[in-house]
Order: structure tokens, then C-alpha cells, then sequence
């Protein structure tokens, strides 16, 4: 059987300064400081389980730039169990683990409400005419892209050779739902007036361990933070950043439920593509969603095709295996064959939930109104400001795309972890113990008592730490002594070996 | 000059309601989509009109100054 999918989403939101000019990793700097400070907490990340150049494939000979630690950069983690951090020359906030893509949903807002209350802090502090913005996209549109990647986990058992044939017929045609839209076209790939995808034009090779020159479809970083003899981490950076909440559910419910039908070998072989890499771009440069992909047996279908196979697929999965969504399952199908009958029928029904459909909208919208010729500087204006995080700027907040969370939950999850992943456990002790906790990690969280011995607490497994396991233990206690003691102890109730602290960092 | 948190959250979901986000049977999708592409065509008049409001007064600068180093 599949096992659970604990999944979350990390985005790089793109930086801006006006009226002043630092570098974008000072703004980024600023911004998280900002932020960091208004909520009177600042607790380190501990890199010591952080091993990005490690690849799923084993050894690799070809030369490949494994992604640098940067342990120099801001780094935070919340009390709602996310990680707030530079990465390269962006802000990115990594949601904490969840258990269902409602739940990514929820924390993706979360982390877009936590941009915006960095934004109000530093700005706050700025002096009149200079403030720092933001946009949650993934290209300038000058040829340079920043990426929103997926985190799934799958089982150690799974081929990682099937699993990445097997997945990268979804990831190419997905787009077609889950694309946020972009105005013409980036790193020498033909010219279009508009596309699907923000990112495909940056997909170079099938499998590799970049991300950040030749990207790969499938990543092959193996870096589970979690125990690495049980699990994978599915590291997926070929996804836009959805403004629509609709979008995010489907991007993550709908591979969720793919990785799990790949998991437990249902997932046919004659699906998979014979040109993924010139796949991904020919799918995202074709709007009318008829160009055809060659599939292994010779077979051709156009990504909605293969995309209703895939659905297919899947609830003959879902009726007859338990649901690796932990309960979503239902709700994702429902939304995926709704979508894919609007594609099918009538695009333009999909722009209250498929971004590049919503923003295409407007841009033709616009272009027939003003007459302005594709790839003006005002529909390529209309492009970026439908990501723009300011909310009288932002268009995505106009053109009527449908919600799935509330703001009262939103505003909840900026500070309160998810109750059903190891989340728990890490955003219940920071909010408790700030003072005592010297740095945290996905996997692990060290603790100061003020003894000369810094004690760690693992966490190799997602999906302990939970509150049903550790409520009544936080609960018990009231300092952070008695919860070594109480997580030491096999007489307490809710104890878990495997969160055992142990000396030393 | 920034609003409040709390007044830009409320702004931000002034989208439609959550009742819609459960998909109508499929034997009635197609008139519930029809129904929803006439009132998106009717709305469009509407939106462009806010979106010549709102969109930034200089497109052309707007778009050359963003210019961001490559990340992941």
C-alpha cells in the first residue's frame, strides 16, 4: 500500500526595491528581519541534515552543480512550523509538512499572509518614498526564473527510475490546469505571444539533480529529512506558483494521488512520453491545447488526453485502494474532471479557478480594448501584476478565482501548526519555548536547558510529533526540563522512542 | 501609507463565496458552466475597467525595472 502523502509546498517569491537600491539578498534579509522581529522571535536552523547534493539515482558520473548550503543567509522558523529563509537572492517561505493539499492550500495562503505582514514591517520602517515588493511568480521575463517546489513523500521501496518515468507524464501535461500564464517567451525558446507555463521554457534535461542551470523535470536531490531507509522525498520543482487556490489544490491533490498509484505499481507503461523535454515546452506554448505528445507504444495524445487517462486512472485507484490524500481524495477528483471538462468543452469556464486562463482573459480583454499589439509593455504589465503581493496592485485578487480556505483560517495557520505531522510537535515547542530552543530543523529540534549539554530531539518521522501522540505530553508539562524528561521517559504517556532526546548538536 | 494586516486580510478573500468550491454533479456541469461563462463575460466589462485603474501608470518601467537574479 502507498504510504500517506505528507506534502508542502516552498516558494520564492520575487523581490523588489523602490525608491532605494540594495541587493536582492539584503532586501530579502530585510524583509524576513522584519518580520521576524514584529513577532519578537528569531530561532536559527540547524544544517546539520542538510545534504542537497546527494541523488536518488546513487552515483552519477556526468557533471552536475549540486545547490550550495547557504548557512550565511536569514534563516527562521515559525511557530506554525514553516521556514522562512533567503534562498539565493529571494524571500521563501517552505509551508510546514501537511497531511492533505487542503492543507498545503492553507499554508501556501498562510505563507502569503506572512509576505504581506513582512512587507507592512519593513516598509513601516523605511523612510518615505523607499519600500520593498513583492510577487509570487517564477520569471522576470528577461530569462531568469525562481521556482515554487513540491515536497512529497514517498516510499523507499518505489524504483526511483520507475517513479521518474512513471511521473513525468503528469508533470508535463498537469500544466494544462495548474500553468500561472506567462507573456511570451524565455531562454531561446521559439517565440509565442503567450503560454501556459512561467516555467517550462527553463526545463532542459529529464532527470538530474540541478535547479538552478539545466533544470531537470524530475529532481533527483535525496535529502528525505526523515528517515532515509523508509523514505523518499519527492523534491518537485517543476510547478508554477498558483495565485488560485483552486490551482494549488489540484497541482498538489493530483500528483499526490499519481505519486501513490505509481507506489503501488497501478500506473500502465505505455503512459509514459517518448520527448518529455520537448513536450513540456510544446504543451505550454500551445494555448488551443491540441498539439499531440508521442507516447512509448508510438500512440499520440494531446496533454488533455493524457490528462483524462490519468484521471481515469485514478479513480479506479482511489475506489479500490485507501486514500493516500487522508480523506482529499473525493474533493480532488471531483475538481480535476470538472477542470478537464472545461478544458475540454470551454476554456474560458476554468478562469474562476486555472490562473492562465484567468490572466489570458484579461489580457485579451485589455489588448482588444486598447488595441495594443502582443507583447507590448502593457500586457507583459498586466503579466507581472497579476502576481504582484500588493493588494491594491495585485490582479489576481480581481479576476474572480474561487476560494477554498477562510481568511479567519488563514490567519490561524500564520501562527498555528498543522495538528496531524510532525509540525506539531516543532510549531508547539517554538511557541512555547522560544527561549530554550537553539535552533530547529525539518528532522530535529535542539534544546537549551542552560546545562552545558545541548539536547536534540528527533523527528524522523512525519507523521509522529503529532497531537494525538504528543498532546497529552505538552499538555503535562509546563518547562522545557520536564519535557526532556517526560519525552525520555517510557512511563510517560504519549513517550515515542523515536523522540528520544539525545546529547550534543 | 500601508494599511493595516487586518484591513488588507479582509480585502484579499473579497472573492466568491467558499459554498461554490464543491463542483456540481457532472450531469449538470455543462449548464452550471455555461451559467458561469455568461456572468465571467458580463463581469469582464467590469474588470477591465478596474484593471485600467489599478494598472501601473508607466507599464514600460514597471516591466524593465523588475529584474531578478535566477533562483531554484
Amino acid at each position: 500500500m502507498a504510504i500517506l502523502k505528507v506534502c508542502g509546498i516552498e516558494t520564492e517569491y520575487g523581490i523588489v526595491t523602490r525608491g532605494f537600491d540594495v541587493s536582492p539578498v539584503t532586501s530579502s534579509s530585510m524583509l524576513i528581519n522584519a518580520y521576524a522581529g514584529s513577532m519578537r522571535q528569531k530561532i536559527g536552523w540547524d544544517f546539520l541534515d542538510e545534504h542537497p547534493s546527494v541523488d536518488a539515482r546513487g552515483t552519477v558520473t556526468e557533471a552536475s552543480f549540486p545547490p550550495e548550503i547557504e548557512t550565511h543567509l536569514v534563516n527562521a522558523v515559525l511557530t506554525n512550523g514553516a521556514r522562512y529563509y533567503v534562498d539565493h537572492a529571494h524571500p521563501e517561505v517552505s509551508t510546514p509538512e501537511c497531511l492533505t493539499p487542503r492543507d498545503v492550500v492553507l499554508y501556501d495562503r498562510a505563507a502569503e499572509e506572512i509576505i504581506l505582514r513582512s512587507i507592512a514591517s519593513v516598509n513601516a520602517l523605511l523612510p518615505d518614498g523607499q519600500e520593498i515588493g513583492t510577487f509570487k511568480n517564477n520569471s522576470d521575463g528577461k530569462g531568469n526564473s525562481y521556482g515554487c517546489h513540491e515536497n512529497y513523500l514517498v516510499s523507499r521501496d518505489v524504483p526511483f527510475g520507475r517513479l521518474a518515468s512513471h511521473i513525468t507524464t503528469h508533470f508535463v501535461t498537469r500544466q494544462i490546469f495548474c500553468g500561472a500564464g506567462k507573456v511570451g517567451s524565455e531562454n531561446g525558446a521559439p517565440d509565442v505571444p503567450f503560454q501556459i507555463s512561467q516555467r517550462a521554457d527553463f526545463f532542459e534535461e529529464e532527470v538530474g539533480l540541478e535547479t538552478t542551470v539545466k533544470r531537470p523535470i524530475v529532481n533527483t536531490r535525496d535529502e528525505p529529512h526523515c528517515d532515509p531507509l523508509k523514505y523518499r522525498r519527492l523534491h518537485v520543482i517543476v510547478g508554477d506558483a498558483n495565485m488560485s487556490e483552486v490551482a494549488t489544490f489540484l497541482k498538489v491533490g493530483t500528483t499526490a494521488l499519481v505519486l501513490a498509484m505509481i507506489e503501488d505499481d497501478q500506473f500502465p507503461d505505455w503512459l509514459i512520453l517518448r520527448h518529455p523535454v520537448s513536450n513540456i515546452r510544446s504543451v505550454s506554448h500551445d494555448i488551443s491545447l491540441t498539439s499531440t505528445c508521442e507516447l512509448q507504444d508510438g500512440r499520440k495524445m494531446s496533454a488533455l488526453e493524457i490528462q483524462q487517462h490519468l484521471l481515469g486512472l485514478c479513480q479506479n485507484y482511489v475506489r479500490r485502494y485507501d486514500d493516500p490524500t487522508s480523506g482529499d481524495a473525493d474533493e480532488i477528483l471531483q475538481e480535476w474532471e470538472s477542470v478537464l471538462d472545461c478544458l475540454k468543452n470551454n476554456p474560458e469556464d476554468a478562469a474562476d479557478r486555472v490562473d492562465w486562463i484567468a490572466k489570458r482573459r484579461v489580457l485579451e480583454g485589455f489588448a482588444v480594448r486598447h488595441g495594443v499589439s502582443p507583447l507590448s509593455a502593457q500586457l507583459r504589465a498586466i503579466d507581472l501584476q497579476y502576481h504582484d503581493m500588493r493588494i491594491d496592485k495585485c490582479l489576481a485578487l480581481r479576476v474572480g478565482l474561487r476560494t477554498l480556505v477562510s481568511i479567519d483560517d488563514v490567519h490561524r495557520a500564520v501562527t498555528n501548526p498543522p495538528i496531524d505531522t510532525r509540525a506539531y510537535f516543532r510549531g508547539t515547542c517554538l511557541s512555547r519555548w522560544p527561549q530554550n530552543i537553539v535552533a530547529a530543523n525539518w528532522d530535529s529540534i535542539v534544546i537549551d536547558t542552560g546545562d552545558e549539554i545541548l539536547r536534540r530531539i528527533p523527528m524522523m518521522e512525519p507523521l509522529r510529533g503529532t497531537r494525538a501522540i504528543v498532546g497529552e505530553l505538552l499538555g503535562a508539562v509546563t518547562t522545557v526540563e520536564d519535557l526532556l524528561l517526560s519525552l525520555g521517559s517510557a512511563d510517560t504517556p504519549g513517550w515515542d522512542p523515536h523522540m528520544t532526546p539525545e546529547p550534543g548538536w | 501609507m500601508v494599511a493595516t494586516v487586518e484591513g488588507m486580510a479582509d480585502q484579499i478573500r473579497k472573492t466568491t463565496p467558499q459554498t461554490e468550491s464543491h463542483s456540481a454533479p457532472a450531469n449538470t456541469d455543462m449548464d452550471v458552466s455555461s451559467t458561469s461563462g455568461q456572468r465571467l463575460k458580463a463581469e469582464l466589462d467590469d474588470l477591465l475597467d478596474e484593471i485600467d485603474e489599478v494598472l501601473e501608470t508607466n507599464a514600460e518601467d514597471f516591466v524593465n525595472n523588475y529584474v531578478q537574479k535566477g533562483g531554484q
